[in-house]
């Protein structure tokens, strides 16, 4: 049985290297928004009250391109709309924790502490304190995250734009998938998803991010019936 | 304005981390359903990868030989036998910048 040190610790660990394209991502969130033009403050108190790196720059490139307010929330709101489905996988993990712990917890449920840490779930099932693992990889990544668009707004984009550090989101995510690969239905899942986003990239509200999952949802239910 | 649409947007996002593991328990979901969850992360994050390869700044498909096609395959080929993060970014980064900055430079 881990202490809660230790389990803090490995959610820590765990989740460190991903912090190779979020903080260069972060920079350049809190870059863009001051080169939009807007209040730094603004900028800065959206990786606080938002905290969604994708959805900040969404929001920000729509706004300052003449849209309205209402399709900038949707926007956010759609694409954030995935982590409806992290907190479905994640409850049966914290559902012995006390109203009030998962209300707290679920403030840094993001991709990376939901993928690195519902890894460690799966394996670790029996372990008592389960949810400081959560809570080692969800606050990494938010301080990390307040540090990096903070020295973004501050310093502007000191991270040169022809290195495409954009790419390394990708990569992240690449890394967190590449190993099911192994199981044929996980690809035919992958594949399924990935081509639907494209297809469905010019839907409204960026609602490809979620109309994807939901048709790769079905194939996987789909293929549940025929494994049986 | 923009402020009160940033806090709206706040709350709806802190509502799609919280509702799902505040409201739902483990009776709630069956195990069919649960059997499906277990897709989730092969489900949602390619929706995030592909577009970010194949479609470019301006919202149209890539050319067949562009630099981050070949970084991500580089990329998918290191992390599956290394099983390790850094070496994935890494690999598909040197790869994407050995293209774009001395293959076609």
């Amino acid at each position: 049985m881990l202490t809660k040190k230790q389990l803090i610790t490995k959610g820590i660990l765990d989740i460190s290297p991903h912090m190779l394209s979020v903080i260069p991502f972060g920079i350049i969130c809190g870059a863009i928004g001051v080169e939009l033009g807007f209040n730094p403050y603004l900028v800065y108190a959206m990786s606080f009250i938002i905290f969604g790196g994708a959805s900040q720059i969404v929001f920000l490139q729509l706004i300052s391109g003449g849209a309205s307010s209402f399709v900038a929330v949707s926007s956010v709101g759609i694409i954030n709309s995935r982590h409806l489905l992290y907190g479905a996988v994640l409850s049966e993990y914290l559902e012995k924790l006390s109203f009030i712990k998962r209300l707290l917890i679920s403030y840094v449920v993001v991709d990376q502490s939901f993928s690195e840490s519902n890894k460690f779930f799966k394996t670790n099932k029996t372990e008592q304190h389960l949810h400081y693992h959560l809570i080692g990889t969800g606050c990494t990544l938010w301080v990390c995250w307040q540090i990096s668009t903070l020295s973004g707004i501050i310093l502007g984009s000191f991270v040169p734009e022809e290195l495409g550090l954009k790419f390394a989101i990708p990569l992240t995510f690449i890394a967190i998938v590449v190993q099911d690969l192994k199981k044929i239905d996980h690809v035919v899942v992958m594949i399924t998803c990935g081509l639907s986003s494209l297809l469905f990239f010019d839907a409204p509200f960026k609602s490809y991010i979620i109309i994807s999952p939901i048709i790769a949802l079905f194939v996987a239910s789909l293929l549940l019936r025929i494994k049986k | 304005m923009t402020w009160l649409s940033i806090i709206i947007a706040g709350v709806l996002t802190y509502l799609t981390r919280m509702a799902m593991i505040a409201l739902v328990s483990r009776e709630m979901l069956g195990d069919k359903i649960k059997a499906v969850l277990e897709y989730v992360p092969s489900a949602v994050f390619p929706a995030i990868i592909f577009p970010a390869i194949f479609i470019n700044d301006f919202g149209s498909f890539v050319e067949i030989n562009d630099p981050k096609i070949f970084g991500a395959i580089v990329a998918v080929i290191v992390g599956y036998f290394s099983k390790n993060i850094i070496a994935t970014i890494l690999a598909g980064l040197l790869s994407y910048w050995f293209l774009i900055f001395i293959v076609f430079n």
